[in-house]
């Protein structure tokens, strides 16, 4: 079974009077372990688009199922529920809580999980996805204590701490240089190579894309079917010294 | 745990920002203080007051005679205008709210000792029940004179410390002879000191002796009794009395039979007191003490309704009220500024909780993304609310019990600890917290993820 199937997602936005349809019907299929990169033009509807993947917002109509299960019409609470447990998200502009240590910032989201760890097993589990994403030496340092490609580390480790089989990330090399863009994309193929997560990428730059195995294009509320980018994904994986993903799995 | 871990992520919001948070409680601190201030100076002083008034003898009730029957009024036969002894043993007997009676009569003249003499305040004839009205419990030396020494008219006397300090100077007085108007009293006890009362007056510049001693051998003038002589003699049976208390003295003239009484109605005459002093059981029965008393005389003086009463009963405890109720409305007056203190401080806090929210928006925006329900957030924010109040509350009952005791030292006013303020000020406070917490809260747990996210 796939991951995420999506059946003719619409979405309409309503100014006043004005309806604006931002989706306009986007089928597509995401199996587990995939790559994906969302590319498109500005306002071309990446983020609406990813809203509904991530759940934080409904479509208009259209169905959503996410491993066998309809969430296009569950209501608000179990949304978040769905978010909590599932789902990481990694933003553009990193969202951490400013005057508190990475650490606190990792473990915020375990706060709302069921309650079954305690305080205790909460820091050690925030403290081990740091280490997976090499800040086991920035426990105690806040937001403004970081550099920026250090920051969206502390946010990739805080959309892991739940475990979730799916990271939805949203521009997450938006406001980076190209070096630290490079190593927050090589955590990405890492943790889609050795720990299988699906992860789903949108951006608007080709270099970015490359990194993902398969690349979705839309424009204008739709999705355009096969097309790639770089032709990477023609290529099978293994096969291809070029793709980072081969050169990861080299080194895990 | 939930509950552990909510207001353990309060704390660190709050620590995020400890200036904000310290000017946000600021208002409550204060209001709290206030109010604990208040009430401690409040208590304290109305306690001061009861002790006051309890020392000049609680549930006291007091009987005059009415204005219309004083002085050289002459009474109607039939009438008796006023009170007498056998009024107060009517009201013990039929008032069931009473705990005692005693007359009192009252007198001002010199006393004499030796080559000293001296003028007490007070100088009252009444029975051995007047120390128990008054809760003068214990005496410091000797003993109180007795039932039978009023009976007998005898003359001895009890004194208060002024009076022995003045008369005796550290000797011993009991045994002694003093002299009023030339009639010499032994001294049987002296009183405990009771020091001076609400107006200031020494209350233990006093003697007392059996009313029918002061009234038949002392202030002989006002006496009814026909057979004067008599009361001047030293005799110890005085010859009015022989009627109303069983005498010892043998029978003068052969007693009238019942016919003799019917064709000879002799004008009854009591003896006149100046009043009466009761006890009520308890403060709460007062009112209905009162009430028998008013039917209970006006019976006995044949008042018929309509008329006015010919006595007047005047109620300590309406003093004792009116002082009370002073103090009360004065803290309760300085209670309500305090509370509007706290609403103040409390729509300080909504303010402040609500720049906050919108400052937060992005992190409530992240929080909500990583699976926080409304509810959650509902939560976070009031628990910061009501951190932030108990926290204000608690410095301000810090802060008022200061104050007030600051205020024992310096000025002297009573205060006193007063347990149940500090628990009502710890409820208000968390209360303040929910009431002006709960809107900016719910502002935020209404926010849209989305929304909030892309918030600048
Ligand atoms: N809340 C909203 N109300 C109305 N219109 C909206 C709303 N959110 C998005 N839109 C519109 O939907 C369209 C798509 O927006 P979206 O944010 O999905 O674009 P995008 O592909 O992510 O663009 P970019 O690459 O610039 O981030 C835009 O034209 C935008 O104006
Ligand atoms: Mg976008």
């Amino acid at each position: 079974m796939e991951l995420i199937e999506l059946h003719n997602i619409c979405k309409t936005y309503h100014l006043g009077d004005i309806a604006v349809p931002v989706l306009k019907g986007v089928s597509l299929k995401i199996a587990r372990g995939e790559m994906v990169a969302l590319m498109g033009a500005s306002g071309s509807g990446k983020s609406t688009l990813m809203n509904i993947l991530g759940c934080l917002d409904r479509p208009t109509s259209g169905e959503y199922w996410l491993d066998g299960r309809d969430v296009s019409t569950l209501s608000a609470d179990e949304r978040a529920q769905v978010r909590n447990h599932s789902f990481g998200f990694v933003f553009q502009n990193f969202n951490l809580l400013p005057r508190t240590s990475a650490l606190e910032n990792v473990a915020m989201p375990l706060s709302y999980t069921a309650g079954h760890l305690s305080e205790r097993q909460a820091r050690k589990q925030a403290r081990k996805v740091l280490e997976q994403v090499g800040l086991s030496d920035r426990l105690d340092h806040e937001p403004s204590q970081l550099s920026g490609g250090q920051q969206q580390r502390v946010a990739i480790a805080r959309a892991l701490v739940n475990n979730p089989p799916l990271i939805f990330a949203d521009e997450p090399t938006g406001n980076l240089d190209s070096r630290t863009s490079a190593e927050v994309l090589e955590m990405f193929q890492q943790l889609n190579g050795r720990d299988s997560i699906t992860i789903i990428i949108v951006t608007h730059d080709a270099l970015v894309a490359r990194h993902a195995r398969r690349v979705i294009h839309i424009h204008d509320g739709l999705i355009v079917e096969g097309a790639y980018a770089g032709g990477i994904e023609a290529a099978p994986r293994p096969a291809d010294p070029a793709s980072p993903a081969a050169e990861l799995g080299g080194i895990g | 745990m939930k509950v552990y871990r909510t207001a353990r992520t309060a704390m660190t919001a709050l620590r995020r920002n400890p200036m904000r948070a310290l000017l946000t409680t600021l208002g409550i601190v204060i209001g709290v203080g206030a109010v604990i201030a208040m009430m401690e100076i409040g208590t304290g002083s109305s306690a001061a007051i009861q002790k006051t008034i309890a020392t000049m003898g609680a549930n006291v009730l007091l009987i005059l005679p009415g204005t219309a029957a004083s002085g050289g009024v002459s009474f109607g036969s039939g009438s008796v205008t006023t009170l007498t002894p056998q009024d107060g043993e009517a009201i013990l007997r039929d008032s069931p709210a009473m705990r005692n009676v005693a007359p009192i009569v009252r007198a001002r003249t010199q006393v004499v000792y030796g080559n000293r003499n001296w003028v007490p305040q007070q100088m009252i004839g009444t029975t051995p029940e007047f120390l128990d009205i008054r809760d003068w419990t214990g005496l410091t030396e000797g003993d109180a004179f007795t039932e039978r020494d009023v009976l007998n008219a005898n003359k001895v006397c009890l004194i208060g410390r002024t009076l022995a300090r003045e008369l005796f100077q550290g000797e011993s007085p009991i045994g002694r002879e003093i002299r009023v108007k030339n009639i010499s009293f032994r001294v049987v006890g002296v009183l405990s000191a009771k020091g001076a009362n609400m107006m200031g007056s020494d209350q233990d510049d006093i003697l007392l002796t059996p009313w029918t001693t002061l009234k038949y051998r002392v202030t002989g003038s006002t006496l009814s009794n026909p057979n004067q002589s008599a009361a001047s003699s030293t005799s110890s049976s005085v010859n009015t009395l022989n009627k109303l208390y069983p005498g010892s003295a043998p029978e003068l003239y052969p007693k009238q039979s019942e016919t003799q009484a019917a064709n000879t109605p002799l004008p009854v005459r009591f003896a006149n007191i100046d009043q009466l002093l009761a006890a009520a059981r308890s403060p709460e029965e007062i009112p209905a003490a009162i009430q028998q008393i008013t039917e209970i005389l006006r019976e006995r003086h044949r008042i018929r309704t309509g008329e006015p009463d010919d006595f007047t009963i005047r109620d300590m405890t309406e003093m004792t009220n009116t002082l009370t109720s002073t103090t009360r409305l004065m803290t309760n007056l300085l209670l309500c500024v305090a509370m509007i203190s706290l609403v103040v401080g409390g729509v300080g806090i909504m303010n402040i909780m609500l720049v906050s929210v919108t400052e937060r928006t992005r992190e409530i925006g992240l929080r909500m993304a990583v699976g926080a329900r409304a509810r959650d957030i509902l939560r976070q924010f009031l628990v910061e609310a009501v951190v932030l109040c108990l926290v204000g509350g608690a410095a301000g009952i810090l802060l008022g019990h200061g104050g007030s005791r600051l205020v024992e030292l310096l000025l002297r006013w009573p205060v006193a600890t007063s347990l149940p303020a500090i628990a009502a000020a710890v409820l208000v406070s968390a209360s303040v917290g929910i009431v002006f917490g709960f809107y900016p809260a719910w502002k935020a747990s209404r926010l849209d993820p989305i929304d909030a996210l892309r918030y600048e």
